[in-house]
């Protein structure tokens, strides 16, 4: 009964204008295997991906199914060859139901045109039951967590007979939990005799779950690597060049409290207490992370402090002045730095050129104003000056900042709100989606900054990130603060506090026997030690 | 990281000692191009998150298209606009009709019917706005020129106005209501006080700009405050303010004394404009004014904080406010000083041509007005042309008519269809060949892609 399906590109090539996204890539999926494309941000990996999945028409080369060429004219062509694709971004509609969403395109009808859900909750059920998926068809997807959403757009691709199913950087969403969740159900499908083309450029995960790797850089195919191959081989495969993935950083050397929060409560424009009674403070000279699931709270936090919420009760503090019912721009003027989570919705103006949005906030200040009047002749000297400090990547200071790649934008942004003296700065995702190059580059600055005496807060979904650049870890979940642990924390722990479950309640039962005494002491006492409020 | 590399070697150009960093800038180059490709707006390999509700790239990125497009397809789009008009030029002619008779048998006949009617037509509406050979001295071979010029003061004024408020993200319908309010207070301000030489006009000016400012900026105000729609706001605005202009022309305080038209009493001839070049020509300060204002928009826009401001909120609302910038503030001001602008249009009718309020003292202008900044793409001297070029095509109209026959209204189905091609670019590109076939397929898989993917790099 299981169609198994190989699945060849050859020679693939995809030209916008003169610029070659995707340079003869040859790729074979065997059939019942997961396979990765592993590469940068920009490597060429999604075009490639939309171009097997009929959204975009290769400029040369030709995909094979079985042996056999084939082009598609559109995803559904795609669809109806056994090729499935969940996006990076969730094409469901959040009022429709789980049902519904997963009928969408193909909906069975009765006769006389009217709509047969039955069949289709029964397929649900179906796929449900059998990969333990867990999935209720009648469930609003507007309610649902997002690996359940994720497992939805899953079903709809396995619904539609996908026997080849395309993972467009599915864990960039998802918990520590939820991650290890999927990697399962990925392993599953493979033994029921689905391949996956899993697209990511996180190392662990990759080495975790396939069978082949391929690395692909600047629109070329670098290499093939075994799942068994050393992270820093397959990272400097990615990159290019070697990287050093472990940031050395001298321990944290913290000196007096400036930054303060007191029962921080944010308000939402539904009532619902989006950040509620949070307490913590930050210290001159350590990076503080607040970790947690995307969504609970982290966007608020940093927006009550920039004075960009309304409806915000408690006191935030610098240098012992109250922030809380401040504008923006005074905030900003009190020193603080801040790096947005979403650079192209509030860190850039994509139209502006990188030169204006060097300034973007200190456009009125001298020495870029006078009055009113702005020195362009000064906004380009900043560039440059900045372009060069910060190695980004731009054709000109001139460029508009949209076309740059993701990790330059970062970069661009990053420089703005480090070419300042600071009195606390915030950097919210500070390497989303960046690539591993400049990951490394832009965490030696946000150590630099510390190491300056400037209070550090990082928000960061990332545990990798979290663990590798905080001195401490609050981890708030649902808008609370459900503890502060120091670094060097365990993955499993912060995974769990991340759910919602404080430190203390998953430490081991002491048992005899000194390995776990120890580690439930440490654990504790990390706790109370990091938990001083 | 402490490889500082000069500005030149950054753009990409091989430089001493860039043994190291060249591969990496290689892949500058292909991740740019990656991205670049991918979408219009750059690169996103973002997930998107439940809270980022708004797009980037600000509001009504359709429009902001339209309104800042290239300057090619504004000048194709003329072109275009003049040929369709000048084939429904002859369509209408006697000589095109029977030539038609006996297209068959020849054809030539109909062919060049049709090219004369439809250059006959043109050459009068030239002859009309721009230079008229048969004038018996120069001063009348150039009368023409100083109409265009007269008709085309409000339309720049009025122009920068949409423009200006557009370039902060406004779509400002409202310049005929801010043109009646500062026409309104201009002509009071003209006709009932009477004051000294200057004087009295400087404060037509200023009563005009601050009648269409304060008009302007209420919408501001409401939109800012309340989140009304611009859009919505500037339409009622206009009723408003016509309504408004009518009652007031019904009561005595505006009205000619002894008379009961709907016509005010004349200005002072202290508070009009002078003419520049001597009464033998319509053509007043106002225009003069008109080039001053370009420079300024100009200014304000490229060099000034405040235009910085109001770019960055019409480009990305979101990062503005996150940077500092006063979103709503941003919104009043521009407002305001569109109206303002809008308010010296206004002023160029009561006190430069008109010289007395009746409730056409806006006539078309304030509607005009979003044609020539969406010709002029929103950038100030665009529009100054832009409202040049609907100046000569109104001051010429009339010539065509009496000269040619051809109804005036061709001169409206030749601007709405410069509106009609405007909005439409790769229609534009399309006719004139400027889309390779492989240009094409790119923006039909990018938005289809669009559609279906967020987009990511």
């Amino acid at each position: 009964m299981v169609r198994v399906l190989k699945l060849e590109l050859r020679g693939i090539t995809k030209r916008f204008g003169t610029l070659l996204a995707n340079d003869h890539i040859d790729v074979v999926v065997e059939p019942g295997q997961i396979h990765c494309l592993l590469g940068e941000n920009g490597a060429g990996k999604s075009t490639l991906m939309n171009v097997l999945y009929g959204l975009y028409e290769p400029s040369e080369g030709e995909i094979l199914i079985d042996g056999k060429a084939v082009s598609f004219r559109g995803p559904g062509d795609a669809m109806a060859a056994g090729i499935g694709m969940v996006h990076q971004h969730f094409m469901l509609v959040p009022v429709f139901t789980v049902a519904e969403n997963v009928a969408l395109g193909a909906e069975p009808t009765k006769a006389a045109g009217f709509l047969n859900l039955d069949e289709t909750r029964r397929r649900i059920k179906e796929i449900s039951d059998q990969y333990g998926f867990d999935v209720d068809p009648d469930a609003l997807v507007e309610d649902l967590p997002v690996g359940v959403q994720q497992r939805v757009e899953i079903i709809k691709a396995l619904v539609r007979n996908a026997k080849v199913l395309i993972l467009d950087e599915p864990t960039a969403v998802l918990t520590p939990q939820e991650t290890d969740e999927l990697l399962d159900i990925m392993r599953q499908l493979k033994s029921g005799g689905t391949s996956i083309v899993f697209i990511s450029h996180k190392l662990r995960e990759v080495k975790e779950v396939s069978d082949t790797i391929t690395v692909i850089r600047r629109g070329k195919v670098v290499g093939e690597a075994s799942p068994t191959a050393p992270t820093a081989e397959l990272a400097s495969m990615m990159v290019g060049r070697a990287v050093s993935l472990n940031l050395d950083k001298a321990p944290a050397q913290p000196k007096e409290k400036t930054f303060e929060v007191r029962d921080l409560t944010v308000i939402a424009p539904s009532g619902h207490h989006v950040v509620d009674g949070l307490s913590f403070d930050i210290a001159r000279g350590e990076i503080v992370a607040v970790a947690g699931v995307q969504g609970n709270g982290q966007t608020e936090l940093t927006e009550a402090i920039l004075g960009l919420q309304d409806r915000v009760s408690g006191s935030i503090t610098l240098d012992g002045k109250e922030l809380l019912g401040r504008s923006v721009k005074e905030v900003l003027n009190a020193g603080v730095g801040f790096v947005p989570e979403d650079r192209k919705v509030d860190g850039l103006v994509g139209t502006f050129s990188v030169a204006e949005n060097l300034v973007l906030d200190l456009y009125d200040k001298p020495p870029f104003a006078k009055g009113i009047s702005m020195s362009p002749a000064k906004i380009l000297e900043n560039a440059k000056a900045r372009i060069g400090e910060f190695d980004v990547r731009t054709p000109s200071a001139v460029a508009a900042a949209g076309t740059l790649s993701g990790g330059n934008q970062q970069k661009v942004v990053m420089a703005r709100e480090l070419s300042r003296p600071l009195r606390l700065f915030i950097a919210s995702q500070p390497t989303r989606g960046v690539d591993v190059g400049s990951i490394e580059f832009l965490h030696r600055r946000i150590v630099a900054e510390r190491d300056q005496g400037t209070p550090v807060m990082i928000i960061s979904t990332e545990l990798d990130e979290v663990m590798e650049l905080a001195d401490r870890i609050a981890v708030i979940y649902k808008g609370k603060l459900v503890g502060i642990v120091p670094a060097g924390t365990g993955r499993d722990v912060l995974g769990l506090m991340m759910a919602g479950i404080p430190p203390e309640e998953h430490t081991p039962v002491p048992q005899p026997g000194p390995a776990s005494t120890a580690a439930a002491t440490s654990s504790t006492s990390d706790a109370e030690g990091g938990d001083h409020v | 990281m402490s490889d500082k590399h000069p500005p030149k070697h950054a753009a990409g150009e091989p430089g001493p000692g860039a043994e190291e960093a060249t591969p990496a800038e290689d892949s500058t180059a292909a991740v740019v191009s990656v991205d670049t490709a991918g979408g219009a707006m750059g690169p996103s390999a973002v997930p998107a998150t439940a809270q980022s509700g708004q797009l980037p790239g600000g509001p009504d990125t359709v429009l902001r298209r339209i309104f800042t497009g290239s300057g090619m397809v504004s000048v194709l789009a003329v072109l275009l606009a003049l040929i369709i008009g000048g084939l429904l030029i002859a369509s209408t002619d006697k000589q095109v009709a029977t030539t038609s008779t006996y297209f068959f048998a020849r054809p030539t006949d109909f062919l060049a019917a049709v090219w004369n009617a439809a250059t006959r037509s043109y050459i009068a509406l030239f002859q009309g706005s721009v230079f008229n050979p048969r004038g018996n001295s120069v001063a009348a071979q150039f009368a023409p020129f100083m109409e265009t010029l007269t008709i085309a003061t409000p339309l720049i004024t009025a122009g920068l106005g949409v423009a200006l408020a557009f370039r902060a993200g406004l779509f400002n319908i409202g310049a005929q209501g801010q043109i009646i309010v500062a026409g309104i207070l201009a002509a009071w301000v003209g006709f009932a006080l009477h004051l000294p030489v200057g004087l009295h006009l400087l404060l037509v000016l200023v009563a005009g700009i601050i009648g269409g400012a304060f008009w302007g900026g209420l919408v501001g105000v409401l939109k800012a405050r309340t989140g009304a729609h611009e859009v919505i706001l500037t339409i009622m605005f206009n009723y408003i303010a016509l309504y408004f202009l009518r009652y007031l022309l019904n009561t005595p305080a505006f009205q000619r004394p002894g008379e009961t038209n709907p016509i005010s009493p004349i200005l002072d001839p202290s508070a009009v404009y002078p003419q520049i070049f001597g009464t033998q020509y319509r053509l007043h300060l106002g225009f003069l004014l008109a080039i001053a204002a370009t420079v300024l928009v100009w200014w304000l826009l490229n060099r000034s904080t405040v235009g910085f401001e109001f770019r960055a909120v019409g480009a990305n609302p979101k990062a503005a406010q996150t940077a500092g910038i006063n979103v709503s503030r941003s919104t009043i001001l521009v407002m305001a000083i569109a109206g303002g602008l809008a308010g010296m249009s206004g002023v160029a009718q009561v006190a430069g041509t008109e010289k007395v309020l009746t409730d056409g003292v806006a006539a078309t202008y304030g509607f005009d007005a979003i044609t020539v900044a969406l010709l002029g793409r929103s950038t100030p001297w665009g529009t100054f042309a832009a409202g040049l070029l609907f100046g000569a095509f109104r001051a010429g109209a009339v010539q065509m008519q009496i000269q040619t026959g051809t109804p005036i209204d061709i001169v409206l189905v030749v601007q709405s269809l410069i509106v009609l091609f405007i909005a439409a670019p790769p229609l534009v590109r399309a006719v004139f060949g400027l889309n390779p076939r492989r240009k094409k397929q790119a923006r039909t898989a990018k938005s289809r892609k669009a559609a279906t993917t967020g987009g990511a790099a």
